[in-house]
């Protein structure tokens, strides 16, 4: 055999189906995910060195070698006999997936969003708990705990009751929406579960995640410069899109609308579509973005939607329709003051647009975002001039 | 030895150059961003840096207010006469190294290019119990 390089995205795919593997064996979830784990973290250390012939076989050995010492130790202390024979079956492993099963236990929607996170990431995404804890900026411990907590939650639950698809939808776009996290490129790594989720299910809305998803992620490299500063929409070089990202989640969306069955991540990956197809916001086809944002106010009057509409609105019918808009939205969601600084701005008020920008920089949520409207506020102020 | 340098909205002394932000231009806030960004890096690299984090203007005071009774909320803070904006931690061998690193961190240009000179609190942190007592 030549010697190959380890192979940590195959390693980490591998992760859902030895857990798989090892329930169906009589393993219960929580223990078999802990062995696996503790397999994954041994081949990290040892297949540079040693690579294994069969991957998929070492973590199945391996995972089942862990899962019995842990129960052996448990039956002894407990005084009970082994219940579990977890001896190697015959053959090649089954190719039966399961891990369509663990998207939806890891997002049971028993869980907080939280805890679900972080199983998601270790059972399905094959990530380790320093990695995930790196991701999140807490203590490896805390997140060790966060994990447990959820398993022992989801104890006494049956492995194959149809789960949420909504909630594992909902968790996977929390992962997206993390972005960059110590080495681990969440956003990367929810388009590739969600990518694998596509390949698992027949579902639009799982596709319309996976388009809107790389929609975005063709925008990321245009989206803040080499000093981190964000870079609005309008000021962004689209020559950097990726291309081939946008095409790909285009081709997606359309086979899933043609099947007829909206759903929200269809109809906010229809926007992003839209966006990824103008030259320009100028050139921008806003009137039928409006369209898509009644569209998902039908879908989940939610109030974020209302605000996002707001913009488009602005820019659809001009920033006086737009401020009519916005005076039906909530005045304490985080991004109103933004909107209407920028919609004043646009109007030409700009003393007042000055005063909301740094009003909406007081309410900004991240560091990059009020810096931004910070430096918008700066720059409107300046154009006032002394 | 660990020390915590605090940065307020309110609270601490009135800087020498004090403009609020806002009325910086896009080139000064820029250059402030950059200062504040690069100190840190600078702290990563000769191994000083412990944690820094920015709060948000917005929170308030809770206190507990009896049993079976929810907690009694105080805020938004538009009273207080102190607000901490953020914060780093640093680890450095003495008293006079973390009042070094202050003073640069309180140079951070503001209005006109100018170090706003801004007043920063230095706490040293208690420490855990020591290995041995006497």
């Amino acid at each position: 055999m030549t010697e190959v390089p380890v192979d940590v995205s195959l390693l980490r795919e591998l992760v859902p189906a030895v857990i798989g593997v090892l329930v169906r064996r009589g393993a219960d979830f929580a223990s078999a995910e802990d062995a696996v784990q503790e397999a994954l973290i041994r081949a990290l250390e040892t297949w540079p060195d040693d690579p294994p012939r069969d991957p998929k076989g070492w973590l199945i050995t391996v995972a089942g070698r862990k899962f019995l010492d842990a129960t052996r130790a448990e039956t002894s202390r407990r005084g009970r006999e082994l219940a579990v024979d977890l001896e190697p079956l015959p053959g090649p492993a089954p190719a039966t997936d399961d891990t369509l099963r663990l998207y939806f236990l890891c997002a049971h929607p028993t869980l907080p969003p939280g805890s679900a996170v972080a199983l998601t990431l270790r059972a399905v995404g094959g990530l380790t708990t320093r990695q995930i804890a790196t991701a999140y900026l807490v203590p490896e411990a805390t997140m060790a705990q966060r994990i447990s907590r959820a398993k022992k939650r989801l104890a006494g639950l049956p492995l194959d009751r149809p789960g949420d698809l909504a909630t594992v939808l909902r968790v996977l776009y929390l992962v997206f929406n993390e972005g960059y996290g110590g080495d681990v490129d969440l956003a990367a790594e929810a388009v590739r579960l969600v990518r694998q989720l596509a390949a698992l299910t027949d579902e639009p809305e799982v596709a319309g995640l996976l388009a809107l998803m790389l929609l975005h992620h063709a925008r990321r490299p245009s989206r803040t410069d080499p000093d981190g500063r964000l870079i609005p929409l309008a000021e962004q070089d689209r020559s950097r899109w990726d291309t081939g990202l946008i095409a790909e989640g285009v081709g997606i969306l359309q086979s899933a609308l043609a099947r007829d069955r909206l759903g929200e991540y269809q109809a906010q990956a229809a926007i992003a579509a839209l966006h990824a197809d103008a030259p320009s916001t100028a050139e921008t086809d806003w009137v039928q973005i409006v369209e898509w944002y009644d569209e998902l106010l039908r879908l989940t009057d939610s109030p974020v939607v209302r605000l996002n509409r707001v913009v488009a609105v602005g820019e659809a019918d001009g920033p006086r329709a737009g401020l009519a808009a916005l005076a039906e939205v909530d005045p304490d969601l985080p991004r109103h003051a933004a909107v209407a600084a920028y919609l004043h701005e646009r109007a030409g008020d700009l003393e007042h647009a000055a005063d909301l920008y740094a009003r909406a920089s007081r309410a900004a949520t991240s560091v990059p975002e009020r810096d931004h409207l910070t430096r918008e506020a700066a720059r409107v102020r300046q154009a006032l001039g002394p | 030895m660990k020390y915590l340098l605090l940065k307020h909205y309110r609270g601490a002394p009135t800087p020498e150059n004090d403009v609020p932000m806002d009325r910086w231009t896009p080139d000064e806030v820029d250059a402030h961003m950059r200062f504040m960004r690069d100190f840190g890096a600078r702290l990563e690299e000769t191994g000083e840096f412990v944690d820094a984090q920015a709060l948000t203007p917005n929170g308030a005071f809770v206190r507990y207010d009896g049993p079976g009774r929810p907690p009694v909320t105080d805020g938004p803070f538009a009273e207080t006469k102190d607000l901490i904006a953020g914060w780093y931690v640093i680890d450095v061998e003495s008293w006079d190294r973390a009042v070094e690193l202050a003073g640069e961190l309180s140079a951070a240009p503001g209005a006109g290019g100018r170090p706003i000179h801004e007043w920063l609190e230095v706490r040293p942190f208690l420490t855990g119990a020591p290995a041995e007592h006497e």
